[in-house]
């Protein structure tokens, strides 16, 4: 079947083909809306009760002329009756709302997939910036396709009605909710979400509500009344989810949440002081909507002042930290070794992207890990941990904050473009079951009556200094990144000192290794081959990992969440394994730090496109090692 | 014994330390600190609720030589901290310490913004126009054609005015005063205090290593008086030893006149540190020796919002409509659902 037929039937009766789970991307150009309804699309699917996992691929934040390949925004949906990880791999059904969309996603689909098309936009003009000589919705490429071209706009312009105020750009705006009422009907899912969430949007403008309105219910039932498909599809309720009560997250937006929970744990306040950038920004304009959490939101004039501010309120006595991707990061390395120096808690994100420089601000990538463990002058560790998926930002920020104020140390988080962006749904966890973060100020002089009634650098049994606010009588002391004579914290040019001070601040963040779960395999405890992996490709790994032990191959996965130190156990681990391959978004970093530590001939599986791991190519690379 | 306020009087040696003062001899920063020291005890602040924030250079180890919570940081970035401290804390006194290098050079940026946001700290700009602790280059306060280790050719670099950048900031309190002239820096500092907002307060400090006599025009007792003009709000601007000099406005700009010989005081320009606009500030910025005697004392002094008041007011506003954060309700928000 390819196009829309019009001897319509007065009552269609369509099959419901049942399937464990289905990848759609909806793409078009940046202008086309499709991050929107391909988060409307995710939000109806887990309201539904599948488990979904998203991958929203965005084009480089200046926005590109209409029409362009350089233009095209896409929004991929895995949605599935079972557990999953990752978007997926190809696609089952793509929507393209213009020519550039088409060429630049049609190789996902699969062989057979569904190939929605909005007709309108394929005009000669449209076809030649996109590269195409000839119309290929005419041509044989597309043969291989379950093809269904609409005439959307004209359509959607119809439905939206001669009598609507709205200019013609704000009707043809609305095409997209078309099209997602289209997928709506193919997929049987439910409108309700949506519908709710246009009142809620645009309530206030009724004619702008309505327009969308009618879109989305138009695009439902021209599904419903054209014999367009011989069939729908359902994806029913993942079976295999947990009990309890759900809802939609995307990783900065738990990053935030998790921000405020930590400041709450901690019956302290939260200071987020930040400078904008691609893709952490959204952290900061989540932070600003919480200000009734006392969260302190501080947009500096650079990356510098904000880590200075973030130390500064860290100082102060708050919760404290500060969100940047590669870029910033490598400006706020010299106030992140004031921090080190003068051993305050405060928390550093790192969303990562595309490198070096600029590189690729809207891509994802995992290649800062050594800007974070290595990055700043002289002998200067800091603990990092990482998240594994979008909801994990909500637990691992909360274990960034305990450690900084348990250890009293600046600490890195590390996420990335493809978790800060996806979303997937968060069981919303019961307050009391949250673990408090303890903060301990100093109270009262603890020095000997001597020289120096308060004495910042003595220290408790983790090795951490009193945490010691301005504000405290007695407590007068100062501070700053002058190398500290132990104990007294005055200014110190001793050579022994020195060295002692280097091993002190070491050591300390050494023995935060006893305070962190030892690492976890899934899969063979010992056998053939373990995966290691960190950060964004959790979902990629394990799933990979999981097919392979399908196939009977002896494959474990270790998912690492703390990166330095590294829990006690990982040496051990790493032996039990004949082989060992470490797939990473990057030339290899977490390779050369686990070669380092351990000695271990670690093998890599690498790529740096700025795009995420398919599991089909982990796989590969899996198969390959175990015939060698 | 107490104050009204429950306050013990503190004395200048109670906010002294036992650390060696390791400056130069003979080095402005010296006196400075002295009537820091006289000066603090005045403010009716504890000493707990003192904090002493610096950069890096010379002017930048102040906070050792003093008993109060102090922060030594990194080169140009104080007012990052001060700023992230008072957002944290506003009811801490907070003084910023820079120099020219590390308040106009490497930090510019947070100098202005600091200021900009009218953040309530007290900035101390030691202003010797060399770089002292790396042992001798120009500034960027340096005078054309001064010759020091990186310019043994004479420095082609137009140099700032301290002032004009702050008032170019939108600085609500701006001073000038000498490390010599003990009295008028003790009150310039005790008026820096008092101010809500950030004030700005340049010091000439003499360098007594790499620049010494950069300012002698204005502290030598032959020509100071005819090389400085006090500033006094409301008053009009006279100078010179027999006080016999003034500054009239001719159009937009100021010139030197002779009192008596048909000018007199009421043709000179007054001087107002309460204007709303910024331009009489800043065109007495621009005066400089030895076109003309150099302005001394406040030059500006505006009332503005405070930036953490305002940080803070949001907040309260916020708790208010919205009531006390409530995670429960936060996680709950917008479409949820249940697995049974
Ligand atoms: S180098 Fe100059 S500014 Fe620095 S301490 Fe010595 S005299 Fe003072």
């Amino acid at each position: 079947m390819s196009t829309a037929s019009t001897d319509r039937g007065a009552e269609n009766e369509y099959e419901f083909e049942e399937r464990e789970s289905v990848i759609i991307r909806f793409a078009g150009d940046s202008g086309d809306g499709m991050q929107l309804v391909g988060g409307q699309f995710t939000n109806a699917s887990a309201v539904y009760g599948n488990d979904v996992s998203t991958f929203p691929d965005f084009p480089a934040e200046i926005r590109a002329p209409a029409g362009t390949l350089a233009g095209v925004s896409g929004f991929q949906i895995h949605f599935s009756n079972h557990d999953i990880k990752t978007p997926g791999d190809v696609l089952d059904a793509l929507v393209a709302m213009n020519p550039a969309a088409l060429k630049t996603n049609l190789p996902a689909l699969q062989k057979g997939g569904v190939l929605i098309c909005n007709t309108d936009s394929f005009t000669l003009n449209d076809l030649k910036k996109a590269g195409y000589a000839e119309n290929p919705l005419d041509g044989h490429g597309i043969d291989d396709y379950m093809v269904v071209k609409i005439d959307m706009t004209r359509l959607n312009r119809d439905a939206v009605g001669k009598d609507t105020p709205l200019s013609q750009r704000a009707v043809d705006r609305c095409k997209n909710f078309f099209a997602l009422g289209l997928l709506y009907w193919l997929y049987d899912r439910p409108t309700d979400p949506t519908l709710n969430w246009i009142k809620q949007k645009f309530g206030k403008m009724l004619d702008v509500c309505e327009a969308n309105e009618r879109s989305l219910r138009a695009g439902y039932n021209y599904g419903e009344t054209l014999e367009l498909f011989t069939h729908r599809y359902r994806v029913k309720p993942a079976k295999d989810t947990p009990p309890g009560k759900y809802r939609q997250i995307m990783g900065n937006q738990a990053l935030a949440y998790g921000m405020v929970t930590a400041a709450k744990m901690a019956q302290s306040e939260l200071v987020y002081a930040t400078y904008p950038i691609t893709p952490a920004s959204d952290i900061l304009h989540e932070l600003a909507k919480l200000k009734h959490f006392r969260a302190r939101t501080y947009q500096a004039e650079d990356e510098i002042a904000a880590m200075g501010a973030a130390i500064g309120a860290a100082y102060g006595g708050k919760l404290a930290a500060t969100g940047t991707s590669g870029p910033g990061l490598a400006l706020k390395a010299e106030a992140i070794g004031l921090a080190v120096m003068a051993e305050l808690p405060v928390v550093i994100v790192n969303v990562q992207r595309g490198g070096p420089s600029t590189g690729l601000p809207t891509k994802t990538e995992q290649a800062d890990l050594l800007q974070a463990m290595f990055g700043r002058n002289g002998e200067c560790p800091v603990p990092i941990v990482a998240a594994a998926h979008p909801s994990d930002c909500f637990t691992m920020i909360q274990e960034a904050f305990r450690i900084a104020v348990e250890f009293m140390t600046p600490v890195i988080f590390l996420s990335d473009g493809y978790i800060a962006n996806g979303a997937e749904p968060w069981k919303i966890p019961e307050i009391d079951g949250i673990n408090k973060i303890e903060i301990k100020y100093a109270s009262s002089p603890n020095g000997n009556g001597s020289a120096q009634a308060f004495q910042p650098y003595t220290r408790d049994e983790k090795l951490a200094r009193p945490w010691a606010p301005p504000g405290i009588p007695g407590c007068e002391h100062r501070i700053g990144g002058l190398e500290k004579e132990a104990i007294t914290g005055n200014v110190s040019y001793d050579p022994e000192n020195h060295q002692k001070m280097i091993h002190l601040r070491q050591e300390k963040v050494d023995g935060i290794a006893n305070s962190i779960p030892e690492q976890t395999v899934t899969g063979p405890e010992e056998g053939d081959l373990l995966l290691v992996s960190w950060g964004g490709t959790f979902g990629a790994v394990s799933t990979a990992a999981a097919k392979a032990r399908d196939k009977g191959q002896s494959v474990a996965h270790a998912h690492l969440k703390y990166l330095s130190p590294f829990p006690k156990n990982l040496g051990d681990l790493l032996g039990r394994y004949r082989q060992v391959l470490v797939p990473e978004l990057n030339m290899g970093q977490l390779r050369l730090l686990l070669r380092g530590h351990f000695l271990v001939d670690a093998k890599g599986y690498n790529k740096v496109k700025g795009q995420p791991f398919y599991v089909s190519e982990l796989e590969k690379a899996i198969d390959g090692l175990l015939e060698d | 014994m107490s104050t009204e306020s429950g306050l013990n009087v503190l004395k200048p040696k109670d906010f002294a330390n036992d650390l060696e003062v390791r400056w130069c001899p003979g080095c402005g920063d010296y006196s400075i600190l002295a009537q820091m020291k006289k000066v603090l005890p005045e403010l009716g602040i504890p000493k707990h609720k003192i904090v002493f924030i610096s950069g890096i250079g010379c002017s930048s180890r102040f906070p050792y030589y003093l008993s109060t919570y102090g922060f030594h940081t990194i080169h140009g970035r104080a007012p990052t901290f001060a700023t992230g401290l008072k957002i944290a804390n506003p009811e801490l006194s907070v003084w910023v310490i820079t120099g020219d290098g590390d308040g106009l050079s490497i930090g510019g940026n947070h100098l202005l913004h600091v200021i900009r946001r009218n953040v309530n700290v007290n900035i101390v700009m030691f202003n010797n126009r060399i770089y002292g602790l790396t042992k001798g280059q120009y500034s960027p306060t340096s005078r054309v054609g001064h010759k020091t280790k990186s310019t043994p050719y004479g420095s082609i670099d137009r140099p700032l005015s301290a002032l004009s950048v702050a008032l170019g900031a939108e600085a609500s309190f701006v001073a000038r005063s000498l490390d010599v002239n003990i009295k008028h820096l003790g009150e310039t500092l005790k008026r820096a205090a008092g101010h809500r907002g950030a004030s700005f307060v340049e010091v000439y400090q003499d360098c007594n290593v790499f620049n010494h006599e950069a300012f002698s025009y204005a502290t030598d007792k032959e020509v100071k008086a005819d090389n400085t003009i006090y500033l006094e709000h409301g008053k009009p601007l006279i100078f010179g030893k027999d006080r016999h000099m003034g500054i009239r406005l001719n159009g937009t700009d100021p010139e030197v006149v002779k009192l008596g010989e048909g000018v007199r005081e009421d043709d000179l320009l007054f001087h107002d540190e309460k204007a709303p606009e910024p331009s009489l500030a800043y065109l007495l910025s621009r005066m400089s020796y030895p076109e003309f005697p150099e302005p001394m004392g406040v030059f500006r002094c505006i009332d503005a919002p405070v930036y953490e008041e305002q940080v803070d007011a949001q907040v309260e506003k916020a708790v208010e409509t919205a009531g006390d954060g409530d995670l429960d309700k936060l996680f709950n928000s917008g479409d949820t659902w249940t697995v049974d």
